[in-house]
């Protein structure tokens, strides 16, 4: 084993060959594949069970636009987790985003300045967040909670509790089918575009490369130079923007306001990401993953719709393939 | 008849073997030390004996009887307890609750928390130690009370062989005191103690018989602790062997500027005022026992820790202090000690691990030109004889001379002027060893300058040019490599302790 001083020398010693070469990959991976094996098993059983309903045009356009609102919030909620923490204000943060954007003093700018004030709500519970778990003392969890509370609270108070009735007509001209592009509601648009930006967002940019670095290894990525603080900010801060984006939508599709909305955001979108195949510990997601959960998910609620079955058997089913996902990812992940 | 008999067991880990047969008996009721310099196979020795290992080959023998010890639990059961140097306590619980973690007291899983603090109690002032309260929280003592905690602990399972890793490496003169005073009572009563530590004072005032191992064998048994000379002792823990083969020094000191200059720079309680110049071409090496604030030195200076005294320059110009950011701007790259969780993204490639510090270079606006990426990182790989030579394969495929090798072409991607080294060969088979060093010195031939840290003595002395040799967070002496050797290095760090 006395290899020769020499740099440039090939006696390095024989590797196991541990997986193959990634070079190439496939766009999906196992866990991704199997999702869509379960969409389109879910697509079997729509079409068996109400044949004419399940792909009728109407039904798939009702999917995608109950997917949009949970899968924008789920893809900032997918970029937290990648990087090391959870986001469990979202469903707070959206429905205080709503409310806010819907009074009557925010409804007198028009649609410009609901989109911005709802954006801006977002950004600024994001901004707090952040600073509390980046510069302050305090773990995600605790943070986001508290935010969670807190955003609530406040939604309740400046709404309370009524349902803020949007009256501004290009709002709410973008919910109506005159405004479909190509047969897709502005909303469905609205989502695909936030996970197109999202998937190049974390793939091909140096955010995205920091992002995946704090998640899979703080202390390595602190001593490799990265500010691996200004990075948590950030991540929260895009958490934040999704739920002003989200809310904006819910304003469009529900025409209204409301302190209870998005309401258990915060457990579907972190369900999606994780049986979309993101760590919870961080350091490893996709975009794609994350979208595909949450169209499982708005499939199943769909599919239980259209069959007139209850709610608790939905939330058992919602269950049983969380730990289903899980379980075929431990099974294939150790590598 | 000997309490415990090990005879040539054997255990590999990928890449290194760290035990090579090794035999070894322990008789009832003496102090068996056992030395040896890191790496030479205390560490997994310990661990085959305390079922947190299982041995690939050999056998254990128990009181004439031949066992196993698959589990931690069942090395207990037999009597063998092992106080760990990190001690491993439960800050939030309380001392009675820590003695009898694992064995609680109990009336079907219902705890008797009285009855624990009283046999606590009396455990704690078999030890000597009747003042410390069974109900105060382990996190409220000091290093030596947890550590008399810890041996209440083993004592608790009626242990009649109790594994002791450098016990007084966190204790105070007197603290030591005391401990020799339990271990005499100890083996008064006819428990067996194998001691470990690098303090030779200290086995020569308690031990019985010391054994030497070296490079995963015993090289020396049954030498009575008194009276064995330190110089053999010295001289079997060191001398020659394969995994050294260094590349030459270059013939010419260097003489340009120094690129480091280090004024003063000291934390409390970690390491006294350090003053040090690092030329380019030059390999520094910094030797010390763990403890003696060498981690520390080269963390403060990289930023990742802010010193309580004095700057560090680079090119005359001062650091911001406490700032990893302007470390490595200035120039400055880590390859820290723990490879693994302080260096290496696990999940991810090769290549991205070694363009993850200077990743604005291949983006415009944020946005990642990827073929420009790959092939730099690859540039620095193939010149680094990654192997195999393939940087999109995950990184934890590696070996860990090969990880290593992409933790250096993070920084030489960088362009980065000072290298700090911490225990660069840890975990590295002989063979990628012997690389390791040339690209190193090829690296410093090239205009590098090296800071250098490691436990193993023959790679400070081979590799460096200077060394600074640190006892208790002090430089006690600087010398050109090749008018040191280990003898004297050994002495310095080793004799005179505790200052």
């Amino acid at each position: 084993m006395n290899a020769p001083a020499n740099v440039a020398s090939n006696s390095a010693p024989p590797h196991p060959a541990h997986g193959k070469p990634r070079s190439r990959r496939f766009p999906l991976d196992v866990r991704q594949l199997s999702l869509v094996g379960v969409l389109i098993a879910l697509a079997v059983v729509g079409t068996l069970t109400k044949p004419d309903e399940f792909l009728a045009a109407e039904n798939l356009r009702l999917i995608l636009t109950q997917a949009s609102v949970i899968g924008v919030v789920t893809v900032g909620v997918t970029f937290v987790i990648i990087g090391g923490g959870i986001d469990l204000s979202v469903g707070a943060v959206v429905a205080l985003a709503s409310v806010w954007a819907t009074t009557v003093a925010t409804q007198d700018f028009g649609l410009g300045g609901m989109l911005l004030c709802s954006v801006l709500v977002g950004l600024g519970c994001g901004l707090v967040n952040g600073l509390l778990i980046a510069y302050g003392p305090m773990v995600p969890f605790i943070a986001t909670l508290a935010m969670l509370a807190a955003a609530r609270g406040l939604a309740l108070q400046i709404s309370d509790g009524k349902t803020q009735v949007v009256t501004v007509d290009a709002v709410l001209d973008l919910g109506v089918q005159d405004s479909y592009v190509l047969g897709v509601p502005p909303i469905v648009l609205v989502f695909a575009l936030v996970c197109v930006i999202g998937w190049l967002l974390l793939n091909r940019t140096t955010f995205g490369r920091r992002t995946v670095a704090v998640g899979g290894n703080p202390e390595a990525s602190r001593l490799a130079g990265i500010a691996v603080k200004r990075q948590r900010l950030l991540l929260y801060l895009l958490s934040g923007l999704c739920c002003g984006i989200a809310a904006f939508l819910l304003i469009i599709l529900t025409g209204s306001g409301q302190n209870t909305n998005g309401n258990l955001y915060e457990l579907d979108a972190i369900a999606a990401a994780i049986i979309g195949g993101t760590l919870l510990s961080g350091g490893r997601g996709t975009i794609l993953g994350s979208v595909l959960g949450v169209l499982v998910f708005t499939t199943i609620t769909n599919l239980f719709a259209l069959n007139n079955l209850q709610t608790d058997i939905q939330q058992i089913a919602k269950g049983a393939i969380i730990v289903a996902a899980v379980l075929v990812q431990k099974g294939r992940s150790t590598t | 008849m000997p309490l415990l008999t090990m005879s040539e067991i054997t255990k590999s880990f990928p890449g290194v073997r760290a035990l090579d047969g090794v035999d070894l008996d322990v008789a009832e009721g003496e102090v068996h030390c056992l030395l040896g310099q890191n790496g030479a196979g205390k560490s997994t020795l310990i661990k085959v004996l305390s079922g947190a290992h299982q041995p690939d080959a050999g056998r254990l023998t128990w009181r004439d009887r031949p066992v196993r010890l698959p589990t931690p639990v069942s090395a207990m059961r037999l009597g063998i307890a092992t106080i760990y140097q990190e001690l491993d306590l439960v800050e939030h619980v309380s001392v009675a609750e820590n003695i009898f973690l694992g064995h609680e007291i109990a009336t079907r899983g219902i705890v008797r928390p009285r009855e624990a603090r009283a046999r606590a109690a009396a455990l704690l002032a078999r030890l000597g130690h009747p003042e410390i309260d069974p109900a105060a929280t382990v996190g409220s003592l000091s290093a030596a009370g947890a550590q008399i905690v810890s041996m209440a602990r083993a004592l608790s399972h009626d242990a009649r062989l109790i594994i002791m890793d450098e016990p007084s490496a966190a204790l105070d003169p007197d603290e030591v005191g005391n401990l020799f005073r339990i271990v005499e009572s100890l083996t008064a009563d006819g428990v067996s103690v194998v001691y470990i530590s690098h303090r030779l004072e200290e086995i020569r005032r308690i031990g019985d018989r010391v054994s030497v191992l070296k490079d995963g064998r015993v090289v020396a048994r049954d030498l009575p602790a008194r009276t064995t000379p330190t110089d053999e002792l010295v001289a079997r823990m060191t001398g020659r062997d394969v995994r050294h083969v260094f590349p030459d020094r270059p013939g010419r000191p260097p003489r340009s500027e120094p690129v480091l200059r280090v004024e003063g720079l000291a934390r409390e309680g970690e390491f006294a005022p350090v003053d040090l110049e690092l030329r380019p071409g030059e390999i520094v090496g910094l030797a010390g026992l763990v403890g003696s604030g060498r981690s520390e030195i080269l963390e403060t200076l990289y930023g990742a820790r802010r010193p309580t005294a004095g700057r560090v320059l680079v090119d005359g110009r001062p650091l911001r202090p406490g700032s990893i950011p302007a470390a490595v701007r200035a120039g400055i790259g880590l390859a820290p000690e723990e490879r693994k969780s302080q260096a290496l993204l696990m999940l991810e490639s090769v290549t991205r691990n070694v363009t993850v510090s200077c990743l604005p270079r291949f983006s415009r606006g944020g946005w990642l030109d990827r073929a420009r990426e790959r092939a730099a990182a690859h540039r620095h790989t193939r010149d680094l004889a990654l192997s195999p030579d393939d940087p999109e394969r995950p990184v934890r495929t590696f070996s860990g001379g090969n990880q290593q090798k992409a933790v250096l072409a993070r920084w030489l991607l960088r362009g980065c002027r000072v290298l700090l080294l911490d225990e660069p060969t840890r975990g590295v088979d002989a063979g990628a060893r012997a690389e390791l060093y040339a690209v190193v010195r090829r690296l410093a031939d090239e205009g590098v300058c090296v800071l250098l840290v490691s436990s193993e003595l023959p790679e400070v002395l081979g590799l460096a040019d200077r060394v600074l040799v640190l006892r208790e967070g002090r430089v006690v002496h600087e010398a050109p490599a090749r008018e040191l050797d280990e003898h004297r290095v050994l002495d310095l760090v080793m004799e005179g302790s505790p200052a």
